[in-house]
């Protein structure tokens, strides 16, 4: 038990010399804001919802350009992959956003929302 | 110096949250969606012609335009073509897309690792790979690996393109896998010394894709909005460790942001659903259960004619519609709307009912009834629409199963019980559209198509409707 904490002590200052303890309260506050955002939603909106949702991760795609920054020019393999992970990424931010964007625009003329369940 | 590539990342990150919130309510949805676009868009650009420097344009940037503008043109066109009832499968494509390309990039990162491994000027003394980078590394693969199957495989099933497939004693080897891939993960580590990709490092892609196999295969297509949502979500949480590994807070507040809203998302689904996120986490949902089930296909059905249905209908003074998948498979959504226009203008008081899971996602049956201009308040949502069925002459079940079976209330033994369904046998006359009678989603029979009040009329249900379009006119 002693040196699972150690363990965990061990790790939790490995991170403090990477700075990345203030990333790790960023995902906490980050978690808090998704269930507020969430709960109180009509569930019509649910599968735009999950669709805009879709799109926003499609952030991973600036992971792959950083990636791809990094590659070094005679690299193929890591050249080949980075290509196809911005290309993918790519898809799912556009594809995304596009699709949520069709499913919403049939909503704009509605008379005025009621009701929220 | 301006700090171009903090202000874009930090306008992505602020749009993400504001737009999300937007999406959130029916009147700013629309916005939001474009708020969030708008902030990505910010993010890219400094991502790619900005760092913490300045100005600066990054290697390789020919490759990752080409990259880019491909994967704009296509994307643009896959989402512009698909029909409005394949956009579930449509979201899951689009989300194994994501999930790929985290798994990718934690491909690249795991051999840039091993490549300053063998580094000599590398000093001696700090270790290779700290725990630190590798967690963000291996968990961004395993995660993107089970994603991109998984959402492909669901993708699969949704269009028809895979069946269910199950075998016994399926959760614990699932379970097993799981504990084979951490395992396996782990062993990665302590071989962090070679200079190549230690089998290892195959085995924990291997065995991520095996899971996401395993995880999705087996569930009905009842419960794969559940999983869409929580391959979403998962999606979300890869992003993340990417956001971790490259400490860029816009990656992972989205990455993290899309995790914790698609899991509550999720679990406010398995609500609806009445399943426990537990049962479906371990491929258990999808109804295979129960058994007893089938006990109640006693009665004989009752088969009605168009002619008769129509009658009916237009003398009747309020009528509900319980729209389902089978609408959204035959298209049959703008003959639906037809169909009430024509009763509303012979004075029927026409509503639809929409149960929450109703099609394949919530909010299905919504979607697909705006796009045929069917006004947004005459959808009426579960709770409120149950205590109008007892005034209601006839309701119309078009191509719903599930979300009307009285088992979910009787029969303690079914998959479905506990489930909130339509009380449509509260109504003075019920008519299902069906193809045939099989059974439903979850694959269970329904009680409902016996009841002496309940008249089945086959076939398509765009060709039925169409047929009661004609028959209302001839009258």
């Amino acid at each position: 038990m002693e040196a699972f904490f150690e363990g965990i002590g061990r790790l939790i200052a490995q991170y403090e010399q990477q700075n990345i303890l203030n990333l790790i309260y960023l995902v906490i506050l980050m978690i808090f804001v998704g269930v507020e955002l969430i709960s109180h939603v009509p569930s019509v909106l649910h599968t735009p919802l999950m669709s805009g949702a879709n799109a926003i991760h499609g952030v991973v795609l600036i992971g792959a350009i950083i990636v791809m920054g990094n590659a070094s020019p005679d690299d193929t393999l890591s050249l080949v992959f980075g290509t196809l992970a911005v290309f993918v990424g790519t898809l799912n931010v556009i594809g995304g956003f596009v699709v949520t964007d069709r499913m919403l625009e049939m909503f704009k003329k509605k008379p005025k929302g009621e009701k929220a369940s | 110096m301006m700090p171009y590539m903090e202000i874009g990342y930090l306008i992505g990150s602020v749009s993400f949250v504001v737009g999300l919130k937007m999406m959130g309510q029916p009147d700013s949805a629309r916005k939001g969606n474009l708020v969030a676009a708008f902030g990505m868009a910010m993010a890219v650009i400094a991502a790619l012609f900005f760092n913490s420097q300045g100005y600066h344009v990054i290697n390789n940037l020919s490759y990752i335009l080409i990259a880019i503008v491909a994967g704009t043109v296509i994307g643009t066109l896959m989402a512009k073509r698909v029909q409005m009832t394949a956009m579930p499968e449509m979201v899951s494509l689009f989300n194994g897309m994501g999930g790929l390309s985290a798994a990718l990039i934690s491909i690249i990162e795991w051999r840039h690792l091993l490549h300053e491994a063998v580094n000599p000027e590398r000093m001696s003394n700090m270790p290779v790979v700290t725990v630190g980078m590798y967690i963000p590394v291996i968990a961004g693969l395993i995660i993107g690996t089970i994603s991109f199957v998984g959402s492909i495989v669901a993708w699969g099933k949704l269009n028809g393109k895979i069946g269910d497939f199950r075998f016994p004693s399926q959760q614990i080897i699932n379970a097993v896998v799981l504990v084979a891939i951490l395992g396996v993960a782990y062993l990665n580590y302590g071989e962090f010394n070679a200079t190549q990709s230690s089998l290892y490092f195959y085995l924990t892609i291997g065995l991520a894709v095996v899971y996401g196999l395993l995880f999705v295969f087996p569930i009905g297509g009842a419960d794969m909005p559940v999983v869409i949502s929580l391959l979403n979500s998962f999606t979300g949480v890869a992003a993340a460790c990417g956001g971790f590994l490259y400490e860029n807070k816009v990656m992972l507040m989205g990455g993290v942001l899309v995790g914790s809203a698609g899991t509550i998302l999720t679990v406010v689904m398995c609500k609806a659903m009445n399943r426990s996120l537990m049962n479906v986490l371990i491929g258990m949902a999808g109804g295979n259960g129960g058994g007893s089930s089938s006990s109640a296909s006693g009665g004989s059905v009752r088969e009605v004619q168009g002619t008769d249905v129509a009658i009916m209908m237009k003398y009747a003074s309020k009528v509900i519609i319980v729209p389902g998948y089978g609408l959204a498979v035959a298209q049959a959504q703008h003959v639906c709307h037809e169909l009430e226009n024509l009763l509303e203008a012979e004075g029927v008081d026409v509503k639809y009912a929409i149960h929450p899971v109703a099609g394949r996602m919530p909010g299905h049956m919504n979607v697909l009834l705006a796009e045929s201009n069917v006004e947004y308040d005459k959808l009426i949502e579960m709770e409120h629409i149950n205590p109008e069925f007892a005034t209601t002459d006839v309701v119309l079940v078009v191509g719903a199963n599930d979300v009307v079976n009285p088992a979910a209330k009787t029969d303690p033994a079914s998959p479905i019980y506990g489930m909130p369904i339509l009380d449509v046998d509260q109504a003075k006359q019920i008519v299902v559209l069906k193809r045939s009678m099989k059974a439903g989603y979850a694959g269970i029979e329904n009680e409902l198509f016996f009841h002496p009040k309940c008249g089945m009329l086959f076939g398509d249900a765009k060709a039925s409707l169409q047929k009661l379009v004609n028959e209302v006119k001839a009258l």
